[in-house]
């Protein structure tokens, strides 16, 4: 018992005692709420089940009904609209980022205004979105004034030639600011000097663009079209708020939320979420395949571990210097 | 020969870079105009009609200006009938818990990652990282059949439980910050006698205020937006709605009444208009932060 306590009285014990202690809820809430579904999540999808009552293992064939369903296959397919769409997305943010990180008058104000629709939560944007597409509403209305005839103009959310085009283009309206403040942040990390020196050297804005700009936040860029992808295969909010995946707008997400959720095919709508999980990761790993052969340079991760190593040992050299130094004082003491 | 060319070329350069210098002026502010404009447009639509009644609604064009900027009748007939008073209470002891206890754990989690060496260090990280590739409504098939055994459906506090999970952009943000505070500082307290948990709680968490703030707006934001797992874990919609989930009121028979729907919308966004407007450098310092971690 003694042994317990003075161990919990040493430094060492102090030590294990803080890192058990500030470590162990985040920990187990991580363990509770995301890898042990995880797993569930792949046992589900061995079965056929509900959320209640009894289930029955079934192998594989969750995953062969996945790949024979067209209402799924052709979910998958929409993703193509979001991934046009975010690639859009980082182009005009981009622009718009570099616009406003020169010397704009009210450049405050642009930014804030084109940044606001992503503080709003989703219901209240299917809410505007279903309003602002209604025949006849706000989107007929601003292009009528620059001449459209409304009795020309698509059923906006109805007519599938065009209504994936209007839920992206939703999405694009939410995200656009968020990518926008993004690329803002890292320009200007950029060495202002920089900018200055090409001004003397008579570079155009354009070129200031493609030589300064382009080449110093090409990670981040290349990232985010990465994430885009990712993000467009799992694109849900915006055709479940504002069509509830209606007239051919379900994506994959939104398919398996119903087959979950309504359905209650608890075991495939498991497999499709492993399923999409398993394209998720592949793109990931590529992706930091591709940071590593090709972006040599933005490995930055490795170089800030080796950072951090040095001033460890840096700072252990200096406590070590000065509990000697405590030593030597309180040896002197005794000798007093 | 070259004394003139120097002559001649310098004029027309100049004025060609003036001509393109004002087309780029007028690009530049056009393109800022027009994207304000998309931006705001569905904003303002909403605006005009939750200002007009019932029978100006149905005979004017949804972009007519009201009669009325003080007409607040839809305004307050939807905050009754989506019962968002109630709506406003569950969604502020949801963000009180969640901001509160997501920081401490949090921050307490970034000092252990950040000032020691041991063994799981790297794995916990790990974990975390790797947590932040797996969507959330993937998720949610499996997590909802363990909320149910825990029987943490239909409660605030299960829910609560469940949000506070702490997400990685958080730690992020407090790992970095950390690795800015010298170590110093904790081995000059060490001497004076100092244990972890002072050193935690009255030498570093006031030095973290900055990255508290950061992300505590960013997970508020989140947290104060969330209508999914609301939906799907709060089932009981007049006890225990939150300000997103309240909005569903209006579908089925209110479905087309939009003056009043505008009405709710424009309540629902305003708390996140005004954090907004108070905010901006810390909201924008985040969303850059979130990059970060890619």
């Amino acid at each position: 018992m003694s042994k317990i306590q003075s161990f919990f009285k040493s430094k060492k014990g102090q030590r294990a005692l803080i890192i058990v202690g500030f470590s162990i809820i985040p920990l187990i809430l991580l363990l509770v709420f995301t890898y042990y579904p995880f797993l569930e999540m792949i046992k589900f999808s061995f079965y056929n089940m509900r959320y209640a009552g009894a289930r029955k293992f079934v192998g594989f064939k969750n995953y062969i009904t996945l790949f024979n369903k067209r209402e799924i296959a052709g979910s998958l397919v929409l993703s193509l609209y979001y991934m046009v769409g975010a690639v859009i997305q980082i182009s005009i943010a981009l622009y718009l980022a570099t616009i406003l990180s020169m010397k704009v008058r009210m450049g405050g104000l642009f930014k804030g205004l084109i940044f606001f629709p992503f503080l709003i939560n989703g219901i209240a944007i299917g809410f505007i979105f279903k309003f602002f597409y209604t025949r006849g509403f706000v989107l007929d209305t601003v292009l009528s004034w620059i001449g459209f005839n409304m009795e020309t103009l698509p059923y906006w959310l109805k007519d599938q030639a065009i209504n994936n085009w209007s839920l992206v283009y939703s999405s694009f309206w939410k995200y656009l600011g968020q990518n926008m403040v993004l690329f803002i942040g890292a320009i200007m990390s950029v060495d202002a000097a920089l900018y200055e020196a090409a001004e003397l050297d008579g570079a155009n804005k354009f070129q200031q663009f493609r030589y300064i700009i382009l080449p110093s936040i090409k990670t981040i860029v290349t990232l985010n079209i990465i994430l885009s992808i990712t993000g467009s295969l799992s694109a849900f909010e915006a055709p479940y708020v504002i069509t509830s995946g209606n007239n051919g707008t379900g994506t994959f997400f939104v398919v398996m939320n119903k087959i979950a959720h309504t359905d209650q095919k608890v075991g495939l709508a498991s497999a499709m979420a492993v399923f999409l999980l398993v394209v998720i990761l592949i793109c990931t790993l590529i992706q930091k395949l591709l940071f590593k052969y090709i972006f040599r340079n933005a490995n930055t991760d490795d170089e800030s571990l080796k950072a951090k190593k040095a001033r460890e040992k840096e700072a252990k050299a200096k406590l070590k210097a000065i509990k000697a130094e405590q030593k030597a004082l309180k040896a002197a003491k005794g000798g007093n | 020969m070259q004394a003139k060319t120097a002559k001649i070329k310098p004029s027309k350069i100049v004025h060609h870079y003036t001509l393109s210098h004002y087309i780029w002026i007028i690009v530049k502010y056009a393109s800022l105009l027009l994207f304000s404009f998309m931006a705001v447009i569905p904003l303002v639509s909403c605006f005009v009609t939750a200002f007009k009644d019932d029978v100006e609604y149905q005979s004017t064009n949804v972009m007519t200006p009201p009669v009325s900027w003080v007409n607040f009748s839809n305004f307050i007939k939807a905050f009754q009938t989506a019962n968002m008073g109630n709506a406003f209470k569950n969604s502020a002891i949801i963000l009180i818990c969640v901001l509160l206890i997501s920081t401490i754990i949090g921050t307490q989690l970034a000092y252990v990652l950040n000032r020691f060496a041991f063994p799981m260090n790297g794995l916990i990280r790990n974990l975390f990282t790797f947590a932040a590739l797996l969507p959330g409504i993937a998720m949610q098939v499996s997590v909802y059949s363990i909320m149910l055994h825990l029987h943490l459906v239909n409660s605030l506090y299960g829910y609560i439980i469940m949000m506070c999970g702490t997400d990685v952009i958080s730690i992020y943000i407090y790992i970095q910050f950390f690795e800015n505070l010298s170590t110093s500082l904790d081995e000059s307290a060490i001497i004076d006698g100092a244990s972890y948990w002072t050193i935690y709680w009255r030498i570093l968490l006031p030095l973290l205020k900055p990255a508290i703030v950061t992300s505590c707006i960013l997970k508020g934001a989140g947290t104060y937006n969330e209508y999914y797992c609301a939906m799907l874990y709060l089932q009981d919609k007049t006890k225990l709605g939150t300000v997103a989930t309240s909005l569903y009121t209006f579908t089925g028979p209110l479905g087309s009444k939009y003056n009043l729907i505008c009405a709710g919308v424009i309540i629902s966004f305003i708390p996140a208009l005004i954090v907004f407007i108070a905010c901006q450098k810390q909201i924008y310092n985040g969303i850059a932060a979130g990059a970060v971690k890619g």
